[in-house]
C-alpha cells in the first residue's frame, strides 16, 4: 500500500509528467489559455491514460514477450484506437464537450505523455495495480500542471505585457517557473 | 530557365526548414525532446541525428506509397511507417552507442510522436515527389537538429561548464545547475523564442522602412 500512495505522488508531484518530463507539452502549450478547457483536457488526458494502462499491461504479459520488437507499434495502435473510442464516447454524451475540445481530442494521439506513460511503466515493470496508480498519478499531474498554467495565463490577460513577450516564449517562461516549484518536491523521497 | 527556376525551387524547399520555417523556433513542433534531451550537446546532436533518419526515410516511403496508402487511414499508415523507422534506429543505437542510448532512453521511443515528422508526411511527402519530399525532409531536420544544438550548447555551456563533455574553464567555475535541470530547458526555449520575435520584428519594421523610403 505504502508503495502504491509512493508511486502516485511521485507521478503526481515529483516526477510530473508535463514539468520534468517536458510530455505532452503541445496541449499544454495550445489549450492552456482557458481554465474550464484546460480542466476537460486533463480529465481526457487521464481517461485515455487509464485506457493505455490496461491496454499496456494486456499487451506486455500476452503479446510483448513474444515480439518484443512490437512494443512500440502495438503501443501506438492500441493508444490510437482508445482516443478514437474516448472520441466517439464524447461525441455522443457530451457534445458541448467535445466542441470545447475540439481539434486536441485526436491531437491526444500523438500525445508523448501517453506513450510515455505505456513505455515509463513497462521500464518501471509495474503490475497491474501499479500501473493503474501510475496512470492515474501523471494523469492528475498533467491536469495539475495544465491548470496551473491556465490559471497563470489568465490572470496575465489583464496585465500590461510587452508585445514581444506575449505568446509562447511567456508560456515558456512561467512553464519553467512553474517546474522549478515543482523541483522543490524532490525532497519528498529522502526525508 | 526552367532549370534554374526548378534548382531554385529545389533550395527553397530545403532552406525553409533551416530558417523561414523552423520547426522548433518557429512552428513550435517537436517541443518534447527538443526540452527533454538537451541538457548535454552530445545528447542534442544524437536526437537531432536519430529525428533526421526517421523523418527521411518516412519521407522516401510515404511519398513512394502515396497513390497506394487510402485517403482514409493515412494518418494511421503514417503513423506505423514512422514507429517502423523509430524501432530501427531504437535497436541501431542499443547495438552501437549503448552510452547515448541509456542516456536518451525512452526518448527515443517518443520519437514517434513528435508531431514534426507526421506534420511533414501529411502536408508535404504526401503531396510532392520523392525527390523533393527527401530535400524537405532534410532541409526540416537540419533545422531541427541546428535548434536542439542552440538549446542544448548553452545549457551545457551554463549548467556544467563545459561543451561535448570538453571542460571550458577549469574547476574554478560554478556551475548553473538550474540550466540542466528541466527548469532550465523551458527557460531556454522561452528566452530563444524571444529573441527570434525580436529578429522577426526588426526585420518587419526594417523592410517597411525601406519601403516608405522608397516611395516618398
Amino acid at each position: 500500500m505504502d508503495n502504491l500512495i509512493w508511486i502516485f505522488i511521485s507521478a503526481l508531484l515529483i516526477n510530473n509528467f508535463t514539468l520534468s518530463y517536458f510530455l505532452g507539452l503541445c496541449p499544454f502549450l495550445g489549450v492552456s489559455s482557458k481554465l474550464e478547457t484546460a480542466f476537460r483536457l486533463g480529465l481526457a488526458n487521464i481517461f485515455v491514460m487509464l485506457i493505455t494502462a490496461v491496454c499496456s499491461y494486456v499487451l506486455n504479459t500476452w503479446v510483448l514477450i513474444y515480439a518484443p520488437y512490437l512494443r512500440l507499434i502495438s503501443f501506438i495502435i492500441v493508444i490510437a484506437s482508445s482516443v478514437q473510442f474516448v472520441e466517439m464516447a464524447l461525441k455522443k454524451l457530451s457534445p458541448d464537450l467535445f466542441r470545447a475540445l475540439g481539434i486536441f481530442l485526436p491531437l491526444i494521439t500523438t500525445n508523448c505523455a501517453i506513450l510515455g506513460l505505456a513505455l515509463f511503466s513497462t521500464n518501471k515493470g509495474y503490475g497491474f495495480v501499479e500501473g493503474m496508480v501510475y496512470a492515474l498519478g501523471a494523469g492528475g499531474g498533467v491536469t495539475l500542471a495544465l491548470v496551473l498554467l491556465a490559471g497563470i495565463r489568465e490572470e496575465t490577460r489583464v496585465l500590461n505585457i510587452p508585445n514581444l513577450m506575449q505568446g509562447t516564449a511567456l508560456n515558456l517562461i512561467i512553464a519553467g517557473i512553474l517546474s522549478m516549484a515543482f523541483m522543490g518536491f524532490a525532497g519528498l523521497f529522502s526525508t | 530557365m526552367s532549370d534554374l527556376a526548378d534548382s531554385n525551387k529545389r533550395a527553397e524547399e530545403f532552406l525553409k526548414g533551416l530558417w523561414k520555417e523552423n520547426p522548433v523556433f518557429v512552428a513550435v513542433l517537436g517541443m518534447c525532446p527538443a526540452l527533454a534531451v538537451t541538457n548535454t550537446a552530445i545528447n542534442s546532436l544524437a536526437m537531432g541525428l536519430a529525428t533526421t533518419f526517421v523523418l527521411v526515410s518516412s519521407s522516401i516511403l510515404v511519398s513512394l506509397l502515396k497513390s497506394v496508402i487510402p485517403k482514409q487511414v493515412r494518418i494511421t499508415t503514417y503513423i506505423i511507417i514512422i514507429a517502423t523507422f523509430v524501432t530501427v534506429v531504437d535497436f541501431l543505437l542499443a547495438a552501437y552507442t549503448p552510452g547515448v542510448h541509456k542516456e536518451l532512453g525512452a526518448f527515443i521511443a517518443l520519437i514517434v510522436v513528435n508531431c514534426l515528422i507526421l506534420g511533414r508526411q501529411e502536408a508535404f511527402a504526401s503531396k510532392n515527389t520523392v525527390g523533393l519530399s527527401i530535400l524537405d525532409a532534410l532541409g526540416m531536420s537540419a533545422g531541427f537538429t541546428f535548434a536542439m544544438l542552440c538549446i542544448g550548447i548553452p545549457r551545457e555551456i551554463l549548467g556544467s561548464g563545459s561543451l561535448f563533455d570538453i571542460s571550458l574553464f577549469g574547476a574554478g567555475f560554478e556551475p548553473w545547475i538550474v540550466m540542466i535541470l528541466p527548469p532550465g530547458g523551458f527557460f531556454m526555449l522561452g528566452f530563444l523564442l524571444l529573441g527570434f520575435n525580436w529578429h522577426a520584428k526588426r526585420s518587419k519594421e526594417r523592410a517597411l522602412l525601406k519601403q516608405t523610403v522608397e516611395t516618398t
